[in-house]
């Protein structure tokens, strides 16, 4: 019966928590997401530096500060490592902190996968960003449009390092969205029912889905463009028919969903950290979360707008002008809402609350010039200028990273166990604020004086001189207040003052444990009665609409003193999603470098499923006989 | 429905019944479908728009095919079986329908190459047009997905002789089973679309030769 | 405190419209803003619909977000606020409003659409041909063909049927309205009016779809000029060039260096190949009918400006290119034609 821990393996399997092995190994959820938000800040940091050398290049006309092919990898590298390697992974981040604590599981549904997701993304970003190390970084652009992408026009390894670098993180994306999608429905505390649900989980939940969804539309594009390129396939060659928009329709199912990828997570922080700062529930809670909904259904009826100017008949061209102009109103809601939130609040002015504040205000610019964008009559004027740079940015970086640094500040407390500084991170904030004002908002005007966007010079009779030096300044200013940021993180790390378990009066289940949070997260699963369950156990309101602390709140009424903490189980740590993750990343990595490469990989990668499937989720111990059955998971 | 209770110790217990692995297949499959329907819409597009042969009616042997698609059907009846005769207890039965379902999924793909290498032969490859190009890569990868099926199959019959499938453990070939379905259902899907419908060009093509 | 900020609102809301207003500069080379022909002037009303709607929001939201942040900013004491879930009407309004505004935006938004894209009848018909990384301009009608600088006659309506040889590039003149991308296997079609004679220089244009390392330099100008000057131009490009008696020796010398001498090409890419000028490149009206590989040089002393309206047209940058064009266009399939000295000055001359 006993299966003892040499099961399939050569090694014993890991037991310890302790030590770098203990990181490596690790199948715990808060492990992992403090692994995928450090390793998306390092990202982060390369995809800023890239933007800097494009912004020194444009400060002004003429400049030589690199060649225009350096240049045309940097600004396509730099899309590439943000929006896969900084945004969505810190956002997966935060998945992986918060959601199991905010519905009151112990940990995801299938933690040695969420392991696996954590290492195919740490190796798919080295794999994509591994061609400036040939001088071979992809060059085409981060949509790399056909036929530009086809080997007679790109024929370095830029877009081989492209292809398959996004095939691996795709790898990694869904089978983190496909746990969370299981773990949402199917690990829910008794009485959390989806109404109930934090917006956070809610908006974890959708993002979820978008990512299952759309990530195969891409793959299948990918995959075409690498039988192109490998095997003299015909999908967008030209000479035998092939439909170089075939590659945009695909690409751009996939797009528009995975901006919406981008943005969701992001708006469900804000719709945690403005309630906590206001002292108020969220405004119109379920509009909120039917409007997510909405955003992400109407996400897949849009996507060519992306399109506009590629000729696809007026007819066409008008009904995604209208998909896209009403896809405005559910974001439009949000905001709103958001606001009436704040409207009459108890407002504390932290940090976390500073960039959420912030986000509202940057994310409606952005969204003001999405707007002007889906008028596409008027947008043949703005398409590929850097007015639609703009208003990437101001999405992205005032909407997305806004959002997630507000996150960082928020939620630092309770998995460090020591609040971040806030007099440092005000200045931070508002430095942060003004340099990307700076940074981006001359786009606008200059896109609109006719700047196209992917240039490596101009020429100073245009009259843009002046406002590519301010936004280059911004930029360094926006990198320096980052560095501060980083310096803060650190800082408070090692010597920030000690965090309560509920530092900010918050309201939803994560702040009713302690700080920094015990591996098996609550020691009794908590019953819950209403939504923002922990405020409800903390404060009641009174028939007369004043609401007051209950006395020996804030607490569950079963006591936690009489839980025996050792007896609860949770997944054992193991190597397998690691030797996986190996053989993935090199099976991608062979078909660049030579295919010898990808067959080791290959092997290395049967090894690992098959040790990872005869393995139990837990070892037997000789205390709690009834895990005794293997379970092939 | 919602609120069950999740009792400390038990991590098999969740919110709506329902086994994680299995929700988690059904969402993968859901998934795959996304996958299997771009790869088709690509071949949909680009039908009728080669350049030049071999065009679809020219290599096409729907006799052949057909045979192929019921010998893949079959073996979801097989592998029903099999579910059935683990759920019963009875390994021998289960280990006999399983390795049934994998022999047909390897005749099935013994097929498929033989099909494969018979085009080449008459000039279609992946190369020569879009016709080449979309119908490899389609069938191709439906093929890479019955073969990683044929794996887990044998996977299962080696577990089994190894004492390590238990009956009350057949959620782990419900599993396998339900993704052999959603393998079959998809080649249904194909053969309709890229077979079948070229049926009337075929005729077309052999009335004007004269047959 | 917070009344003192309160109050610093309305000037904020005059500071935006004022850093709103710093984009407008018409008089810029490619700014959207200055409209001159009726496909650009439509769409620019379009962009002040939306852009006043634009600025409504932005004046309302921004300064009510601060005004709240301030106003409702906690104090020591401060009881818990009451808890309000939400409001039905204000829920109702605030998403039907939006579509109402929409749905009237959408009504100019789609006229429009249909306006620019629908050339009108009896168009002067130019074939645009997108290059790597230079433009092709065929007027079938008029049997001419030239590159990147194009002439049109004020007032009249000008189809644009774009193609492109390799791969996606963008057509664009801000001054005569939106652009259209030039896709390989399609043909896209636009077009444009100039309502007024263009400047010396031109309208200015350039390539707007990332199409490869000199993307960047691959621009174009539009002429556009009164009918009759617009016809004379026409004449001169059919005609034909000096006849062998009337060129100057070194102009007679280059000639035949350009129909008839063998040079060592070197290529960006390294390779090496025996070429003649005439394999690539047509003069027009000589007889010379030569490849559709590189631009078409008929008259090319004519024009203003020379690589793709780069720089200015004239015997120093004509040399510099012969020279050496990669590092004037980087990455140009212009392969650099090793020459004695006295060669290129010949074919200075002749062109």
């Amino acid at each position: 019966m006993a299966t003892g821990t040499r099961t399939g393996g050569i090694l014993a399997r890991p037991t310890s928590m302790e030590g770098v092995w203990g990181w490596v190994t690790t199948v715990d959820a808060k492990r992992i997401g403090m692994m995928y938000i450090t390793t998306s800040i390092l990202f982060f940091l390369w995809g800023g530096i890239q933007a800097l050398v494009v912004r020194t290049q444009l400060s002004y006309p003429g400049a030589e500060f690199v060649s225009p092919d350096t240049y045309n990898s940097m600004f396509t590298m730099h899309a590439l490592t943000m929006i896969f390697l900084a945004i969505m992974p810190m956002s997966v981040g935060f998945f992986n902190l918060i959601v199991p604590l905010q519905i009151g599981a112990r940990d995801v549904a299938f933690p040695r996968m969420n392991a696996l997701s954590y290492w195919v993304y740490l190796f798919g970003g080295l794999l994509l960003s591994m061609g400036w190390l040939f001088g071979e970084a992809a060059s085409s652009g981060w949509f790399a449009y056909a036929p530009l992408t086809e080997s007679a026009y790109a024929a370095d390894r830029g877009m081989d390092f492209y292809v398959l670098g996004l095939l691996v993180l795709g790898t990694s994306s869904m089978a983190g969205a496909f746990n969370f999608i299981v773990t949402i429905i199917n690990l829910r505390a008794p009485g959390l029912t989806w109404f109930k649900l934090p917006v956070f989980v809610w908006m974890t939940f959708i993002t979820s889905i978008l990512l299952v969804t759309a990530f195969p539309v891409i793959t299948v594009a990918l995959i075409e463009l690498m039988f192109d390129r490998y095997l003299g396939a015909n999908f967008f060659v030209a000479a035998q028919g092939g439909d170089p928009l075939l590659w945009q329709h695909l690409f751009w199912v996939f797009g528009h969903p995975e901006v919406y990828i981008l943005i969701l997570p992001a708006m469900g922080i804000v719709s945690e950290v403005l309630p906590t700062f206001a002292r108020k529930p969220l405004f119109g809670y379920p509009v909120i979360v039917f409007s997510g909904i909405i955003i992400g259904v109407m996400g897949w009826m849009v996507w060519s707008h992306h399109m506009f100017t590629v000729g696809l008949g007026t007819v066409a061209v008008g009904v995604f002008t209208v998909t896209t102009m009403l896809i405005a109103v559910p974001t439009g809601v949000k905001v709103f809402s958001w606001m009436a939130t704040m409207w009459k609040g108890s407002i504390a002015l932290t940090t976390a609350n500073l960039y959420a504040i912030g986000f509202i205000a940057l994310f409606v610019i952005g969204g003001l010039s999405g707007v002007s964008h889906s008028m596409s009559s008027s947008d043949f004027q703005q398409q590929d200028t850097y007015y639609v740079v703009a208003h990437i940015h101001y999405v992205l970086f005032g909407g997305s990273i806004m959002a997630l640094f507000s996150g960082l500040y928020y939620w630092f407390p309770k998995f460090t166990g020591r609040m971040m500084n806030e007099r440092y991170g005000k200045i931070q904030f508002f430095l942060l604020f003004i340099g990307m004002n700076i940074a981006f908002g001359p786009m606008h005007w200059v896109g609109m004086d006719g700047m196209p966007r992917r240039i490596y010079t101009y020429t100073s009779n245009m009259g843009w001189d002046f406002w590519n030096m301010v936004s280059t300044l911004g930029a360094f200013l926006l990198g320096f207040s980052i560095l501060l940021l980083l310096h803060n993180l650190v800082r408070s790390f090692k010597k920030g003052e000690i965090a309560d378990a509920d530092p900010w009066d918050g309201r939803t289940l994560e702040w009713s444990i302690p700080s920094p949070v015990p591996h098996y997260n609550f020691a009794r699963i908590p019953n819950v009665v209403s939504r923002d369950d922990w405020w409800a156990r903390k404060y009641v309101t009174g028939e007369d609409g004043v609401t007051h602390p209950i006395p020996q709140g804030g607490a569950y009424a079963e006591n936690e003193e009489d839980v025996d903490v050792h007896s609860i189980h949770l997944p054992d740590p193991s190597y397998w999603p690691l030797v996986t993750a190996i053989g993935l990343a090199l099976m991608g990595g062979g078909v660049v470098f030579h295919l010898a490469i990808s067959i080791v990989g290959a092997l290395i990668m049967l090894v690992g499923i098959y040790g990872w499937a005869f393995e139990p989720v837990n070892e037997p111990d000789e205390e709690h006989e009834e895990h005794e059955e293997q379970v092939i998971n | 429905m919602e609120a069950t209770i999740a009792p400390q110790h038990d991590e098999h217990a969740t919110t709506t019944g329902l086994d994680h692995r299995k929700m988690l297949m059904w969402t993968f499959l859901g998934s795959d479908c996304l996958f299997f329907g771009s790869l088709i819409a690509t071949y949909l597009i680009y039908r009728g728009q080669s350049i030049q042969g071999p065009f679809p009616y020219e290599v096409f042997d729907i006799p052949y095919t057909s045979v192929s698609a019921f010998v893949l059907l079959m073996s979801s009846l097989t592998m029903v079986l099999a579910l059935s005769a683990i759920q019963r207890g009875d390994q021998r039965n289960f280990r006999i329908w399983v390795i049934a379902t994998a022999v047909l999924g390897s005749v099935f793909l013994g097929g498929q190459v033989y099909e494969f290498t018979l085009f080449v032969s008459e000039g279609l490859t992946v190369k020569t047009n879009l016709f080449g190009t979309t119908f490899f890569v389609l069938t191709g990868f439906h093929g890479v997905h019955v073969t990683i099926g044929v794996f887990m199959l044998l996977s299962l019959v080696g577990a089994s002789f190894a004492g390590k499938v238990k009956q009350h453990q057949s959620i782990n070939v419900e599993l396998i089973g339900l993704y052999w379905h959603f393998v079959d259902i998809v080649w249904i899907v194909i053969f309709t679309v890229v077979y079948l419908v070229e049926a009337p060009a075929i005729e077309a093509a052999k009335a004007a030769v004269g047959h | 405190m917070n009344v003192r900020m309160i109050r610093a609102i309305p000037l904020l809301i005059l500071g935006s419209m004022l850093m709103l207003s710093v984009g407008c500069t018409p008089e810029h080379l490619m700014s959207t803003f200055d409209p001159l022909g009726p496909v650009a002037a439509e769409q620019k009303m379009v962009w002040d619909f939306v852009f006043w709607a634009m600025a409504v929001v932005f004046v309302t939201v921004l300064p009510m977000l601060l005004y709240m942040t301030l106003k409702f900013k906690r104090k020591e004491g401060d009881p818990i606020p009451p808890q309000t879930h939400g409001h039905r009407n204000l829920e109702i309004a605030w998403t039907v409003l939006p579509i109402l505004v929409l749905a009237v935006a959408a009504v100019p938004t789609l006229n429009v659409l249909k306006y620019v894209l629908e050339p009108p009848a009896g168009s002067m018909q130019v074939n645009v041909t997108g290059h790597q990384w230079w433009w092709e301009f065929e007027y079938p009608e008029l049997g001419i063909r030239t590159a990147n600088e194009l002439y049109i006659p004020v007032g009249k309506p000008v189809q644009f049927n774009l193609q492109a040889k390799d791969v996606i590039h963008s057509f664009w003149v801000p001054k005569l309205g939106g652009k259209q991308d030039a896709i390989p296997t399609r043909t896209n079609v636009m077009w444009y009016q100039a309502d007024v004679t263009s400047p010396p220089e031109g309208f200015y244009g350039q390539c707007m779809e990332f199409c490869g390392t000199s993307h960047a330099n691959m621009r174009l100008r539009v002429h556009a000029v009164e009918s009759d000057a617009f016809d004379i131009w026409v004449q001169a490009q059919k005609e034909p060039g000096p006849v062998a008696e009337d060129l100057s020796e070194l102009a007679a010398e280059g000639r035949d260096y350009f129909e008839n001498m063998d040079f060592t090409a070197t290529y960006a890419d390294g390779a090496v190949s025996k070429q003649r000028c005439v394999y690539c490149h047509t003069v027009d009206g000589l007889g010379i009918s030569g490849a559709r590989t590189g631009p078409n040089l008929t008259h090319v002393a004519s024009r203003r400006t020379l690589l793709s309206a780069l720089v200015t047209n004239n015997s120093e940058n004509l040399t510099s290119w012969l020279d050496n064009p990669q590092a004037m266009k980087p990455v140009s399939r212009m392969p650099i034609p090793t020459l004695t000295d006295a060669k290129t000055v010949a074919w200075g001359e002749y062109l």
